[in-house]
């Protein structure tokens, strides 16, 4: 009897690295079959269809001076002139936020890197000059002398790092509003002064702060064994998931103004916040819920066994695990956030989209929406795709759900 | 040794006598007391909110009710599918703008989910180009907020079509012009009411067939395909009454140009199209995502299993990936849904009369701003509750049915 032999390891060949010339990649990929040549065949034709005439408007019949002339209203819109460095001043503590976390966490990349710290260059190299120039180049050189600083100091700033991007908004929100006197150096800019791409910002920025707690109390609520307490939590989350956001900026407006004595007065963009604090907060809630429920009944128990009460089991052992786990999700309410606040434009606020709106109704820009709209689009979508592809490697940084 | 001291409960067993717990310390009592405590603040915030907007109102001379909507309007809407004119209340105004909102709704859902299902197959395909594109396709329009979409769509596209007398007729008569996009339309004869009456009968036969075909797919287990055959049956019935009435109950009715306008068939105004290609392909694109991964959901196993038993790539698809994709597919689908009704009211923001810009009119020309707003949100409400019930249902069908 012939007794099968085990081959030995290092008789064993590796499996066939698969290579093939381009023509055969071509084969495997586009022209496998007749049905997928024929969907090559129509891709190719709509590429071609849609691109050529596309390009050619780009390159040759556009006239993106509407974009250039404006370019200061659709980034701040009429936000003081002589005050503009503060706008400049978080630009530049953003390069130096930025360039210390790229230094610190991320590897590799180098490509995308150079093209985030190229943009701003080539910016400043379209411009036609002035300040903006100048500050454009010194952000790039911020963000780069940022990221060696960070790479040298390595993993250890981590802590202090996501401390300073905590602190992050709030500062901007301060610097930019200001504080004082019309004399002193940081005087009050009035919130109706804010516009463009600042303003969508702000909005956003604000709108996720402020109704985290809210979100957070909101959650818990849904949570609570108190009937009363979870039916009005649950009332109030339907109700605003069920309404569209723009309704709800609308009652911001009007009504918010009846709701509250004759004494206060609140501007437009104020009202608009509160809007969307409140429409933001019922949607952070059940993020959060979601968080919640995904943590193991075993660990309130085993919070209650080590003797703590509600309050410290939920502030110490439940609340930072479930955080942890959503801020993905977070990330994706941020980006949600960043584009509804685009509808504040339709209760004639002048953020980014308002303000191109009112650029394009103005007689020496007539007929140029498309390459209005155009540059708002690329602006919208460039932050967006960004913060997406961030909020994907933080989910890998985090290991969300691998523990 | 243990690193803490044990504590020995034994003494604790000698029964106390009975000593009733305080109070303050009761945890039922504290209970009640907390949702009572809740409740007396809720209402005191509210109450203190709802008095404040009713001396509002004394002052702006209004009150509270909702008499006005047999007011007469006195205002024109653009579309309407019920009969309306100036003449008319403003609660038929508000039930033609809800019946925009249906039918711009209810079309963007029928688009958005062909287009949507299209692009995620597409994204999954084998063809490296078509992938491509479907992935472009998904990560453009993910990243941008509709708002500036729709703009785009409406003020760069739909209106910078050529003007009505320099139009010329594309493919089928449809004729693309700023004003709108006509299509060839049905002019209903004296023949039609029999012809309804026809197409009804047609429907019964069809359901009648459906149930057959079940009937006889239960006792002898290979049955014939019921919705095959019961379309079979209502076209037969439709085709055969068109030809048995004396004159055709339709007249195909193709528009021409006349002029500076357009005569005949059906107008499409900008706004409309503008909304509703707007909406179906944004909404298309996240659903394609969901698509996506529904169809990655289903275990490869059962692909090679179909492949195994000889059927052909279309049948795996249609009779094994897809039945089991729709279980992971249908909760978020339903949450697009919602979206793109609620979306739809951004209607506003191009002219198109949906139910909130309708809305909108009737609060400036009646100055009922709070009965206004409540109606439209508790319409809104109504109308999310109301799909999410449908789907929920839906849903449960389809549940995995274990045995």
């Amino acid at each position: 009897m012939i007794e099968a032999q085990a081959p030995r390891p290092q008789d064993v060949l590796p499996p066939p690295v698969e290579r093939y010339t381009i023509l055969g990649w071509m084969y495997r990929n586009l022209f496998s079959s007749w049905f997928n040549a024929l969907l090559t065949f129509a891709a190719v034709a709509l590429v071609y269809a849609i691109g050529k005439p596309l390009l050619t408007w780009t390159f040759s019949q556009a006239r993106w001076e509407v974009v250039s002339v404006n370019i200061r209203l659709l980034m701040a819109g009429q936000y003081p002139v002589a005050e503009l460095w503060r706008v400049w001043l978080c630009v530049h503590l953003l390069a130096v936020l930025g360039g210390l976390s790229w230094g610190v966490w991320v590897r590799g990349y180098r490509l995308v890197g150079l093209i985030v710290l190229a943009a701003p260059l080539g910016l400043a190299a379209a411009l036609q000059g002035g300040p903006a120039r100048i500050h454009l180049v010194a952000a790039a050189i911020v963000a780069l002398v940022a990221y060696v600083l960070g790479r040298v100091a390595g993993r250890r700033i981590q802590r202090t790092l996501i401390t300073l991007w905590i602190v992050y908004l709030p500062l901007v929100l301060l610097i930019v509003n200001g504080i004082g006197r019309e004399t002193d150096p940081l005087r009050l800019v009035s919130s109706n002064l804010w516009g463009g791409l600042l303003l969508t910002l702000l909005l956003t920025a604000v709108g996720i702060l402020v109704s985290f707690p809210l979100g957070i109390l909101l959650a818990l609520g849904r949570r609570s064994q108190l009937p009363i307490i979870r039916w009005s939590s649950i009332a109030y989350i339907e109700l605003v998931r069920g309404v569209p956001l723009v309704t709800i900026l609308f009652m911001a407006q009007i009504m918010l103004p009846l709701f509250l004595p004759a004494e206060i007065k609140i501007d437009r963009v104020v009202r608009a916040m509160v809007g969307i604090i409140l429409f933001t907060a019922a949607y952070q809630a059940e993020n959060i819920r979601g968080g919640l429920q995904a943590i193991p009944p075993g660990q309130f128990d085993a919070a209650k066994a080590i003797g703590l009460s509600g309050i410290q089991s939920m502030v110490l052992i439940i609340m930072p695990q479930a955080l942890r786990n959503v801020i993905p999700v977070l990330v994706g309410q941020f980006i949600a956030l960043y584009k509804d606040t685009s509808l504040v434009a339709i209760v004639g606020l002048l953020d980014l989209l308002g303000i191109a709106k009112s650029i394009v109704s103005q007689p020496q820009f007539i007929g140029l929406q498309r390459e209005a709209y155009l540059f708002v689009t690329l602006i919208y979508w460039f932050l967006s795709y960004f913060m997406a592809h961030l909020s994907q490697r933080l989910e890998v940084a985090l290991g969300v759900g691998e523990r | 040794m243990l690193p803490f001291p044990i504590q020995h409960f034994g003494q604790m067993t000698v029964q106390q006598p009975h000593r009733s717990i305080p109070l303050w310390r009761d945890v039922r009592v504290l209970r009640v007391f907390a949702q009572v405590a809740f409740l007396v603040l809720l209402a005191l915030l509210l109450g203190y909110l709802f008095r404040n907007m009713l001396a509002a109102l004394r002052q702006q001379g209004l009150g509270l009710g909702f008499s006005f909507l047999r007011l007469t309007a006195g205002f024109d809407i653009g579309e309407y599918l019920i009969p309306f004119s100036r003449a008319s209340s403003y609660g038929s105004a508000f039930i033609v703008g809800l019946l925009n909102t249906a039918l711009v709704s209810v079309l963007g859902i029928i688009l958005a989910t062909i287009l949507g299902v299209i692009v995620g197959v597409a994204r999954l395909s084998k063809n490296i180009l078509v992938q491509g594109l479907a992935r472009a396709y998904i990560e453009a329009l993910r990243n941008v907020p509709l708002l500036v979409m729709l703009i785009f769509w409406y003020s760069g596209l739909f209106l910078k079509l050529p003007r009505v007398n320099q139009a010329t007729p594309g493919p089928g008569g449809v004729l693309f012009t700023n004003r709108g996009i006509a299509i060839p339309w049905g002019i209903p004869t004296e023949t039609y009411p029999t012809y309804l009456v026809i197409l009804t009968v047609g429907l019964l036969v069809a359901i009648i067939t459906a149930a057959v075909c079940i009937w006889i797919g239960r006792r002898t287990g290979r049955g014939p395909l019921a919705w095959a055959w019961s379309l079979f049956a209502f076209v037969l019935v439709a085709v055969i009454g068109w030809i048995a009435l004396p004159s055709a109950p339709l007249l195909v009715d193709a528009p021409a140009l006349q002029g500076l306008r357009i005569a005949g068939g059906k107008q499409l105004s900008p706004e409309f199209m503008a909304l509703l290609s707007g909406l179906a392909i944004y909404t298309s694109a996240f659903i394609a995502d969901v698509v996506r991964a529904g169809i990655q959901a289903v275990p490869k196993g059962q692909v090679e299993a179909a492949k195994a038993i000889g059927l052909k790539d279309a049948a795996v698809l249609r009779l094994v990936v897809f039945p089991q994709a729709l279980r992971v597919i249908i909760p978020p689908l339903t949450g697009h849904y919602l979206n793109l009704t609620k979306n739809s009211s951004l209607a506003v923001a191009i002219g198109y009369p949906d139910l909130f810009s309708v809305g909108g009119t009737v609060l400036n020309q009646s100055g009922r701003a709070v009965e206004v707003i409540s109606l439209v949100m508790a319409v809104y409400l109504t109308l999310s509750l109301l799909t999410s019930l449908l789907m929920n249902w839906y849903n449960r069908r389809l549940k995995f049915v274990e045995r």
